[in-house]
């Protein structure tokens, strides 16, 4: 794997390979010294154009337990200026002999401009680009539900037949785009229920079934309830009238959640606005597994890293 | 005199063609001669929609920058946008962008003023001072931004019209593009980049033809991108309204499937449409629905296009290309013949910029204004076919028909043997030219 620009480049064997890694690397965790010395001498560099501590510290706990040096690089503009160029920025990090550039930027493609710039010739990880994709997110999303699905016994294993609802703001979301692309690789059914208004235009499209309304897909009996961050900042653009109104019509409330199936599953990629889109009492029922997803980014990430830099080449091209 | 010899022209028939004192003239001796065989001698191209950046820009073209590129492809008139700095809202900068351009000699330069001060769509410019400036400005637009205000789009058609003047309206709903930065369809959604929708283009041209007719104004719409912008058109002419249409080479040529790998020299704006929007916009140039091919030639520095999707700035050079574009869409396809092209790049936008000259191009008595083009040329794109400040052109690598062999302004050569002439040579003719 030369880069990491989006779960759209990933083929079923591809996908089912990183989370076989990535499974490894859990074990790791397991371990009274959790450090492997795989990337010795690799730098990885934290590239930063957004603020996100949790995605930036889940990569940083990632490189260094493979043994990489890790460096922060916030590249953030301020109120007064428009921040670094990513040109400039990407060519101070080629002449300080960065291997991997991890890249969370506030605009779509940014990560695959870099990749095809030529300005730097490190292996790109996407973490979140825009309105784009964000691969890593959905990568620990299907290991978390591989592993609810298929326990121990997981290696080798895909999401063939498992329903997967996402409730909430596709339209701005990039995890819910890699999310699509990504479980539709691995044989998951996916279906997408949001207002109009927060749906992308040709999303008929998509590998997906739309509905609007929340009560059928959770009268459906989803094995998965993924819902997304709801960005306060929608309502003043006519998507949705009041918080009130959205978080009745399409958050998961007590008795949403109760009606789900025994065996269903809760996930957030956070962080929540507990009382919008997720009660309080959703997100922390025995059902949600936000935690478990937060534990199973460190080894996704780790994966990641480690395909990208051990050279070995054995998973993806 | 010159003597270019066996030019078809874009009647199909061969001809030689003499030119004495700045003018098509009758047979007589030649003092220097070009071979022209197997050449098609096409009148001057006139573009009606030309960013020349200067005042104010000039990091990205000047006027004389602008005008080689614009020789170089075959053009003898441009009409130079308003978004300058400051912007040509007053008879004092309108005459400075013209001057320019006389100086310099390429081609000519016609300037556009802006149908409100600072384009800032609030109040009218002084439309009647920049008319009866030397300029004699007759097209007015705020090109880059639309005249939202419906009143004041009114008012704009009514004023304009006392001039004998047009407005040419870059047609996008403010509210319904904001931070738009591609079409908006099933790819923008994949690609998470905010939508530019077509409705946003159709809305403004149907209120705006309907505010012409109204008042009994004449109306241009700049830039048409989409299959319903064709049909709101063909209705409003089939209705009478005096309105007329333009359509850029890469809105013939290119699709919105090149923005997918994000790269920012296809950000352009309005943006590149589906490919039914491209074949609704060759058919409706090839039945008159759409007047003219215009190229939106936008320069802009390296650094403007070195970046994000979403960072960058929108435009395409396109001065050098239009030809070989057009051909490529339009000729080459069995949508247009030589004929139309002469009319959709040439007579016609003159007759809407109210240019003088452009009529009847090949008779004896009128400006030498012509080019020679060999359309079995074909070469692949690159930066040395640029002649602007700008590299921002969406063909670099691509392989593009045809090429601009000669170039002849007001009787004298711009462009020779596919060489741009010499600055100081063509400045030193127009200035014995001008008198």
């Amino acid at each position: 794997m030369r880069h990491l620009l989006s779960t759209r480049d990933l083929d079923r064997d591809t996908a089912v390979g990183i989370l076989d890694v990535a499974a490894d690397m859990a074990d790791v965790a397991t371990r009274e010294v959790k450090k492997l010395p795989t990337l010795r001498g690799k730098t990885v560099v934290n590239l930063f154009f957004e603020d996100s501590t949790r995605t930036r510290v889940s990569f940083e706990v990632a490189a260094k337990r493979l043994s990489a040096d890790v460096i922060n690089f916030s590249a953030k503009g301020s109120s007064i200026s428009k921040g670094e160029s990513l040109k400039d920025t990407a060519q101070t990090l080629a002449a300080m002999g960065a291997d991997a550039v991890v890249i969370r930027h506030g605009s779509s493609g940014a990560p695959r401009v870099l990749a095809d710039s030529g300005w730097i010739d490190a292996g790109i990880v996407n973490a979140g680009d825009g309105t784009h994709e964000h691969p890593t997110q959905a990568l620990l999303d299907a290991f978390t539900m591989r592993r609810r699905l298929h326990g121990n016994a997981a290696r080798g294993k895909d999401l063939n037949g498992l329903r997967v609802t996402i409730v909430g703001d596709v339209l701005h979301s990039r995890v819910a785009r890699s999310n699509v692309w990504l479980l539709g690789a691995l044989g998951a059914s996916v279906r997408i229920v949001a207002p109009a208004t927060l749906l992308p235009m040709g999303i008929e499209e998509w590998p997906v079934e739309v509905g609007y309304d929340l009560d059928e897909a959770m009268d459906a009996g989803p094995d998965v309830v993924m819902m997304l961050r709801i960005q306060a900042e929608r309502m003043s653009a006519a998507f949705f009238p009041t918080a009130r109104e959205y978080s009745r019509q399409w958050g998961l409330d007590d008795e949403r959640a109760a009606r789900l199936p025994a065996g269903s599953i809760v996930m957030h990629p956070g962080p929540m606005n507990r009382g919008l889109e997720i009660s309080a009492g959703a997100a922390d029922s025995a059902r949600s597994v936000v935690l478990e997803q937060v534990a199973n980014g460190v080894s996704i990430r780790m994966a990641v890293l480690y395909l990208l830099l051990s050279g070995t080449g054995e998973v993806g091209a | 005199m010159i003597r270019i010899t066996g030019a078809t022209l874009p009647d199909g028939t061969r001809s030689d063609i003499f030119v004495a004192n700045g003018r098509i003239a009758p047979p007589g001796t030649p003092t220097t001669s070009i071979d022209a065989d197997g050449l098609i001698a096409l009148p001057g191209l006139v573009d009606l929609h030309t960013h020349l950046r200067e005042p104010g820009f000039e990091q990205s073209e000047t006027v004389l920058s602008g005008s080689r590129a614009a020789a170089s492809g075959g053009f003898t008139a441009v009409h130079a946008m308003a978004n300058t700095m400051p912007v040509q809202d007053t008879a004092g900068v309108v005459e400075q962008v013209q001057s320019l351009g006389d100086r310099h000699g390429y081609v000519t330069v016609r300037p556009i003023g802006a149908v409100t001060v600072g384009l800032a769509g609030e109040q009218l410019a002084e439309i009647a001072a920049m008319a009866r400036s030397r300029a004699a400005v007759r097209i007015f637009s705020d090109d880059g931004a639309c005249v939202h205000d419906a009143l004041l789009m009114r008012r704009a058609l009514e004023y304009v019209k006392t001039f004998d003047g047009v407005v040419a309206q870059h047609s996008q709903d403010p509210r319904l593009t904001h931070d738009a930065q591609m079409n908006e369809g099933v790819l923008s959604g994949e690609l998470g980049l905010a939508g530019w929708p077509a409705v946003a283009e159709e809305s403004i041209i149907a209120r705006d033809v309907l505010l012409a007719q109204h008042v009994g104004a004449r109306l241009h719409v700049c830039h048409v991108s989409t299959a319903g912008s064709v049909d709101v058109i063909r209705w409003a002419k089939a209705r009478g309204v005096n309105v007329t249409a333009e359509v850029t080479p890469h809105h013939l040529l290119l699709t919105e499937q090149l923005a997918a790998g994000y790269d920012s020299r296809f950000k352009v704006n309005p943006p590149l449409r589906r490919d039914d929007d491209v074949a609704a916009l060759r058919a409706g140039l090839a039945d008159g629905t759409i007047d003219i091919v215009a190229t939106d030639h936008a320069p802009h520095p390296v650094e403007a296009k070195e970046c994000a999707w979403d960072e960058a700035a929108f435009g395409m050079v396109g001065l050098e290309s239009a030809l070989s574009v057009v051909q490529a869409a339009v000729v080459d396809t069995g949508h247009l013949n030589w004929a139309d092209v002469a009319r959709v790049f040439s007579a016609k936008p003159a007759q809407i910029g109210r240019l003088d000259g452009y009529a009847n191009p090949f008779a004896v008595g009128s400006p030498a204004n012509f080019t020679l083009y060999d359309p079995a040329a074909s070469t692949v794109f690159g930066i040395e076919h640029l002649h602007g400040k700008g590299v921002n052109s969406p063909y670099l690598g691509r392989t593009l028909p045809g090429r601009v062999v000669t170039t002849i302004h007001n009787g004298y050569p711009t462009v020779s043997d596919g060489l741009l002439v010499d600055a100081d040579i063509v400045a030193a003719t127009a200035e014995a030219t001008h008198g």
